[in-house]
């Protein structure tokens, strides 16, 4: 590896020397239509969640946390997220394996980290430190990435994803696991590996499936092969949700008029499964809306990586961005019963996730990588 | 990376990037249309489907709990059973306002403050379309003014559950436990899908540990509800499948002569057929009333219980760890036997202390003058303290150890109901390990009287004295006899550990031993002389005497002068017949002063009942 490594330097992108709102370090398209998707957001919830104003000031706290964190993390020079990218990487595996130990120890899932004085998911960082650390470590090499290159790569994306399914969560390593993905595609490699990969990925699947799974999980991807088979359980779930759907319509039922989600046929109606309240509600149209406003983020998030100056801060953006992305489908596949239920929320519209600022400070690295540029210098 | 090379290739690589950033976009656009043809699918072609699935949503799937096995104790007593009550329910969602609902019930009928903030409790960890108890155990009149008011308030309904009932009190219940609300962290560990009807669930003994078979499967209903949500017809059923029910080792009757005899005094007895490991007594003094922790217990209550001086929650049977005074002795000098160190025949000189090189410390034998001349058979039948401080220096601690380790010294006896302490057994090696200190010589002669670092509960004394009944067959004690399924089939309790026979012992050396624990009760001078009463069998007996308090080298213990809590332990360890033991049996007074006095006759008392049967003219 390249001890002598240049990180560059970034500064901001119009430098004026007076205070501006430029000087916020804001993407101000983005930032746009993440506060519009927050407001969507806050007005279905007070819908699922019974018209009560507690949990919707809870959730408005969280969301002013979240921006309040991506506001600190764009005003943060790319070069310097590119020096931290491997020491974070490195403090989270540590923490993955801290949790598992400790989870052996206490018995049963954990996928916290007891700090003394708060808790913490160190899966959460994962989710920003694996493509950090792909994007840091695939930088140092020539595009598309040599085989050698590749492999360590892979490595990169594997060793987090299966300390992470052990503890068991399977929602966030699919998510990680994508992020690498997504990085690795952004890279350039050849369609033919990414066809032979998807084959190895279809190969594995059994093993997965008698060896690395528990019983639990197994029986969600059954249920959703057959949601009938356990009406008492997550089969309800999928049930009670196609008809949320279904019933919406053309136009929906209106705001706060759904049958499903008002009269509780609907479980979990305002986290994991707040989009089939929206789908009820506002119909076939409210939905190509909230699709419209969804694109409208990921194509803005796509924009910044294309515009991105090195090599790193794009395949950062990108990577991040359909992350996101992968959020959404996730979500939306499993509500209307085109997925297992794996349990991701619907990106800044389901209640409460911790998932939320983890979500909001990698679109304040995407601001940071937009509203900075980067001196070239021969050195 | 030479800088030219690496510009050349921000170009190319931007250029490459780009072109894979419009293909994820093409990507994106394809997969949204893909949920966007699912929501067509749903929403416009399914519409018509789906509206009516919702209109008709009036069918709802209703959980149905299980019937929880019932415990029985080997004659055929009930130990656990359940009652038909009626409980008034709330259903969250269908009420409009629930303080005022409350508030208009209490003038129908009695609700306690208590009962309104147990329903607040659980109103936050249930779903809101789940119904929640507000009072339990409803009168019949009771009943009648709700169903006559019961227009008044959608959303409540009089439900018939069936309430757990201990019928015998506290007879047993370190042993069958109890059941009670099923809290949080429980709820992550269970099936939520089988527990979806169910609200309680074991805590402690046997109702815990055999939770699985007690609790069988959940069962459902589809039934059509009107607007309210107000139960119209059932549709279809799936019946639930009731637990097993479960017949226990312990004997009813002879638990309760046991608490009997043990009378206001704390302390515990447990009792074991040596033969087979069945837990004949398993008696904690002090104890509680499991029917209070099944409803939810009020604060005032538990904390009566948590903060008494007998501390009736703890279970002494399996946690209490006592030095087990002089009843070590029989184990010791077997080993002293058997090592060769002693014979029948060896005689010591008691003088009443003992002493070791180099060391001012006297070693006191409980009889101040000494017991003179004594041989084997005399120390254990007056309990000589410095022949087995003589006796234990020769053998030196790893040596006892090694010896007492086979009979379940230190190590938990693998009872079916858990929670048990595992005692100490002390050896150099776990003292440099525990403690990180060296061992000392004086902390072996200790060790030899069962004082200082040793520590046993009563059951790993009742199961230690059944494998030296047994000749050096352990056992593995179990509270569960069989589960006594619905077809009339039965299964037995399958052990879980191999039973080890400490069998390279000369048998001539387990008689000497047993014979010398005879002389204990039929000896003339035997410590527990006083519980023989010419019984047509014979009993093998050691008393004990476990300091608590220690005294000062020249001072003198005196029962009077130290407080009550400071006193003494009494135990006391026998089995009978000892020609072929049928029951072994282990008692502990805490503060009770002399083995022989106080814990005896407890013991005595138990077998007597016991054997009762088997040597009365009709016989068994």
């Amino acid at each position: 590896m390249n001890h002598s490594r240049s990180y560059g330097r970034w500064i901001d992108r119009r430098p004026t020397g007076r205070f501006t709102t430029r000087s916020l370090h804001m993407d101000w398209p983005l930032l746009f239509g993440l506060i519009a998707l927050s407001g969507v957001g806050l007005v279905v919830l007070y819908s699922a969640g019974g018209q009560d104003m507690d949990l919707i000031w809870r959730q408005g706290i969280r969301l002013g946390l979240a921006f309040g964190v991506m506001f600190v993390i764009a005003q943060i020079p790319p070069h310097h997220i590119e020096r931290w990218a491997p020491w974070l990487f490195g403090v989270g595996v540590l923490m993955l394996i801290a949790v598992l130990i400790f989870g052996a120890i206490g018995k049963g899932a954990q996928r916290w980290l007891d700090l003394g004085l708060f808790r913490f998911q160190p899966s959460e960082i994962m989710k920003l430190a694996v493509p950090m650390m792909i994007a840091w470590y695939l930088a140092e090499n020539t595009l598309p990435p040599p085989r050698r290159a590749m492999a360590i790569t892979v490595l990169i994306i594997v060793v987090p994803v299966v300390l992470i399914v052990k503890q068991p969560d399977l929602g966030t390593s699919l998510l990680i696991a994508m992020a690498g993905v997504f990085a690795l595609l952004l890279a350039g490699i050849s369609w033919r590996l990414v066809g032979g990969m998807s084959v190895l990925v279809a190969a594995f699947t059994p093993i997965v499936w008698f060896f690395g799974m528990h019983d639990y999980q197994r029986q969600r991807v059954l249920t959703f092969l057959n949601p009938e088979s356990d009406p008492l359980g997550s089969g309800y779930h999928i049930i009670q949700s196609k008809i949320a759907i279904g019933s919406g319509g053309l136009y929906g039922k209106g705001w706060l008029n759904g049958t499903q989600s008002q009269l509780e046929f609907l479980p979990e109606r305002s986290t994991d499964f707040i989009f089939a309240v929206f789908a009820e509600e506002f119909g076939f149209f409210g939905i190509l809306l909230l699709l419209a406003l969804y694109l409208y983020i990921i194509a803005r998030g796509l924009y910044i990586s294309a515009q991105a100056q090195d090599t790193f801060t794009r395949l950062l953006a990108g990577s991040l961005t359909l992350t996101f992305f992968v959020y959404l489908v996730v979500n939306i596949g499993m509500v209307s019963g085109m997925l297992p239920v794996v349990g991701l929320p619907l990106p800044l519209v389901s209640y409460g996730g911790t998932s939320m600022v983890t979500l909001m400070a990698a679109f304040g690295i995407l601001m940071s990588i937009q509203t900075h540029r980067k001196l070239l210098t021969s050195g | 990376m030479s800088p030219q090379i690496a510009i050349k290739d921000q170009i190319r690589e931007g250029q490459l990037f780009s072109s894979r950033a419009i293909i994820a976009l093409i990507g994106i656009i394809l997969t949204l249309l893909a949920i966007i043809t699912r929501m067509m699918y749903l929403q416009i072609i399914g519409h018509e489907h789906y509206t009516t699935l919702s209109q008709n949503n009036r069918v709802s799937i209703q959980p149905l709990a299980p019937t929880r096995g019932l415990i029985f104790d080997r004659n055929g007593i009930i130990l656990a059973q359940n009652l038909p009550t009626f409980t008034l329910e709330i259903i969250p969602e269908r009420v409009e306002d629930i303080d005022l609902t409350i508030a208009e019930l209490v003038q129908i009928i009695e609700i306690s403050d208590n009962d309104i903030s147990r329903f607040h409790e659980r109103l936050k960890q249930k779903r809101r379309f789940q119904s929640i108890p507000l009072r339990l155990r409803l009168s019949e009149e009771e009943v009648a003014r709700l169903a006559v008011n019961r227009h008044r308030f959608p959303g409540i309904e009089i439900a018939a559950r069936l309430i757990r009932e201990y019928p015998q009190g506290n007879l047993a219940v370190h042993a069958v436990g109890y059941v009670a609300r099923i809290n949080e962290k429980e709820l992550n560990e269970i099936d939520p899908s089988n527990y979806a009807a169910t609200n309680h669930i074991g805590k402690l003994g046997i109702e815990k540990s055999y939770e699985h078979l007690l609790h069988g499967s959940v069962g459902y209903q589809r039934v059509e509800t009107n607007v309210l949500g107000r139960t119209l017809r059932v549709l279809d059923r799936t019946p639930p499948v009731p637990g097993e029910d479960i017949v226990l080792t312990l004997d009813a009757n002879l638990q309760r002569t046991a608490k009997q005899a043990l009378g206001d005094a704390s302390g515990a007895v447990v009792a074991i057929n040596p033969k087979n490991g069945d837990v004949l007594v398993l008696a904690s003094t002090g104890d509680f009333d499991p029917n209070l922790f099944v409803n939810g217990i009020d604060h005032k209550t538990y904390n009566e219980l948590q903060t008494s001086r007998l501390k009736p929650l703890f279970n002494r049977a399996l946690l209490g760890q006592y030095p087990p005074g002089s009843t070590i002795k029989p184990f010791i000098g077997l080993a002293g036997l058997e090592s060769d160190f002693i014979t029948p025949k060896t005689t010591l000189f008691c003088r009443g202390w003992h002493t070791i090189k180099d060391d001012e410390r006297k070693y006191r034998d409980w009889k101040k003058e000494g017991h003179g001349v004594t041989n084997f058979k005399k120390s254990i039948t007056e309990s000589c303290d410095v022949y087995y401080y003589d006796l234990a220096q020769t053998m030196g601690i790893d040596r006892i150890h090694d010896f007492l380790a086979p009979f379940g010294f230190g190590e938990t006896s693998g009872i079916d109901i858990g929670g048990e302490a595992s005692g100490i057994l002390p050896s150099t090696g776990w003292k440099r390990q525990a403690r990180g200190e060296p061992w000392y010589l004086g902390e072996t002669l200790i060790a030899g009287i069962g004082q200082g670092y040793t520590l046993a509960t009563p059951l790993q004394l009742a199961r230690a004295t059944a494998a030296l009944a047994n000749h050096g067959n352990t056992i593995q004690p179990h509270l569960l006899s069989y589960v006594a399924l619905s077809n009339n089939e039965k299964i037995e309790f399958i052990p879980d550990r191999d039973s080890i026979s400490i069998n390279k012992i000369n048998p001539k050396n387990w008689e000497i031993t047993i014979a010398a624990m005879e002389n204990v009760i039929y000896g003339l001078r035997g410590t527990a002389r006083r519980i023989n009463h010419g019984q047509p069998y014979k009993i093998a007996g050691k008393t004990g005497t476990a300091q608590v308090f220690g005294i000062k080298q020249e001072e003198e213990y005196v029962a009077e002068d130290i407080a009550k809590h400071l006193r003494d332990h009494a135990l006391f360890i026998a089995f009978a017949p000892s020609d072929d033991p049928e029951i072994a049996i282990a008692v502990i007074v805490e503060n009770g002063g002399h083995g022989g006095s106080t814990a005896a006759p407890i013991a005595g008392a138990v077998i007597d009942q016991y054997l009762s049967l088997d040597f009365s003219p009709g016989g068994k």
